[in-house]
């Protein structure tokens, strides 16, 4: 059973580590240091509504946050059951970590459509 | 200078008398030129003749003198004691292998991970001439000329968490000899059954100590990762090939 999640569930992890590595550099950049530096003006409420109304646009938002989820949800899984000495209870640690990353992506749906 | 001395902290273990290795410490002469093998071949002919190490070609290149030196898996040959100051140094058997006496450690599950990825050409279909050539490009030949540095001397197995946590993850190592041959334009094989596994490259964490201690300067982390990008998309495309 595991043996063949695993591919998919790497290519999930893997696929969240690349849009991560994309996006949240220019995000830290803009929103952490460009804006508060007034460098670059903050962009008005309206603007970003404007921006996330499109639903081509709602659609990457919720894919590149359930990838995100899901690279966080492995790196968490094999790191909690190596520093605590979880590995019998990999399947229970494993529903928990997808299982919230899926609950993230669900709710990214409900609060974008 | 002559009268310098460095003390060597080295783990005996002697089945027949330690119930767990100790560590025994001497003083060995400090010179610029001595690897800290020279330092343990000294006490081997000079202080203590019962001691126990594996050594060939003290050049880097055999692999057997890898050993734990302070904390750290190395190559003891390519390793000069004039590194650690005015010392100790700690010289303990390699890390997650089951010690057979002192410093010499048991490699026969290693060897059998080894032979399990078939590392040889494999060709189907056809008896070609024994005069046959298979020449390369230079670009098929970078492709894995790197993995084929590999010296098998398992300092990546003890550097790997993975590895040390289960004794039956295939490794570093044994996987980067896997892509060795699946790299190569001469092999038609990719050993997809002994890869695709949870003790094969979906064990691997990618902590990266594998690449970091590799004295060859081979990248298995990054074989490994190769693998499971081939592996994810044989999985996913079953058509596809490699």
């Amino acid at each position: 059973m595991r043996r063949r999640l695993e591919p998919y569930l790497w290519l999930l992890f893997s696929g969240g580590g690349v849009v991560a590595a994309l996006t949240l550099p220019v995000l830290v950049l803009l929103f952490g240091v460009l804006m508060p530096l007034g460098v670059v003006a903050w962009p008005s409420a309206a603007h970003l509504r404007a921006l996330v109304d499109a639903p081509l646009v709602r659609g990457a938002v919720v894919v590149a946050l359930t990838l995100c989820l899901f690279h966080a949800a492995h790196r968490i899984r094999f790191t909690s059951e190596e520093l605590l000495g979880l590995r019998r209870w990999d399947a229970l640690v494993a529903v928990l970590c997808y299982g919230a990353a899926v609950a993230g992506g669900v709710t990214a749906i409900t609060l974008l459509f | 200078m002559a009268a310098e001395t460095i003390r060597l902290d080295v783990a005996r273990y002697r089945p027949e008398e330690d119930a767990e290795p100790v560590l025994q410490s001497y003083e060995v002469p400090l010179r610029p030129d001595w690897a800290v093998l020279d330092g343990l071949a000294h006490i081997k002919d000079h202080l203590d003749g019962t001691l126990s190490f594996r050594w060939s070609c003290r050049m880097g290149i055999c692999g057997s003198c890898g050993m734990d030196v302070d904390g750290e898996p190395r190559l003891t040959c390519g390793t000069f004691l004039a590194e650690y100051g005015a010392g100790p140094v700690r010289i303990e058997p390699l890390k997650g292998f089951p010690v057979i006496r002192d410093l010499v450690v048991d490699i026969d599950g290693f060897l059998a991970k080894l032979s399990s990825v078939r590392p040889w050409l494999v060709r189907e279909g056809e008896e070609p001439p024994l005069t046959a050539e298979y020449a390369q490009t230079p670009a098929q030949l970078d492709a894995y000329k790197q993995y084929s540095m590999c010296i098998n001397c398992m300092l990546c197995y003890s550097a790997c968490p993975v590895y040390v946590l289960d004794p039956d993850f295939l490794g570093p190592a044994a996987i980067a000899l896997a892509q060795r041959y699946n790299l190569d334009s001469r092999d038609m094989d990719d050993r997809f059954d002994v890869l695709n596994l949870e003790e094969a490259v979906w064990g691997c964490t990618f902590v990266g100590d594998c690449t970091r201690v590799c004295p060859k300067h081979v990248d298995p982390a990054e074989a490994i990762q190769r693998y499971k990008v081939t592996a994810a998309l044989r999985s996913v495309l079953p058509w596809s090939g490699r």
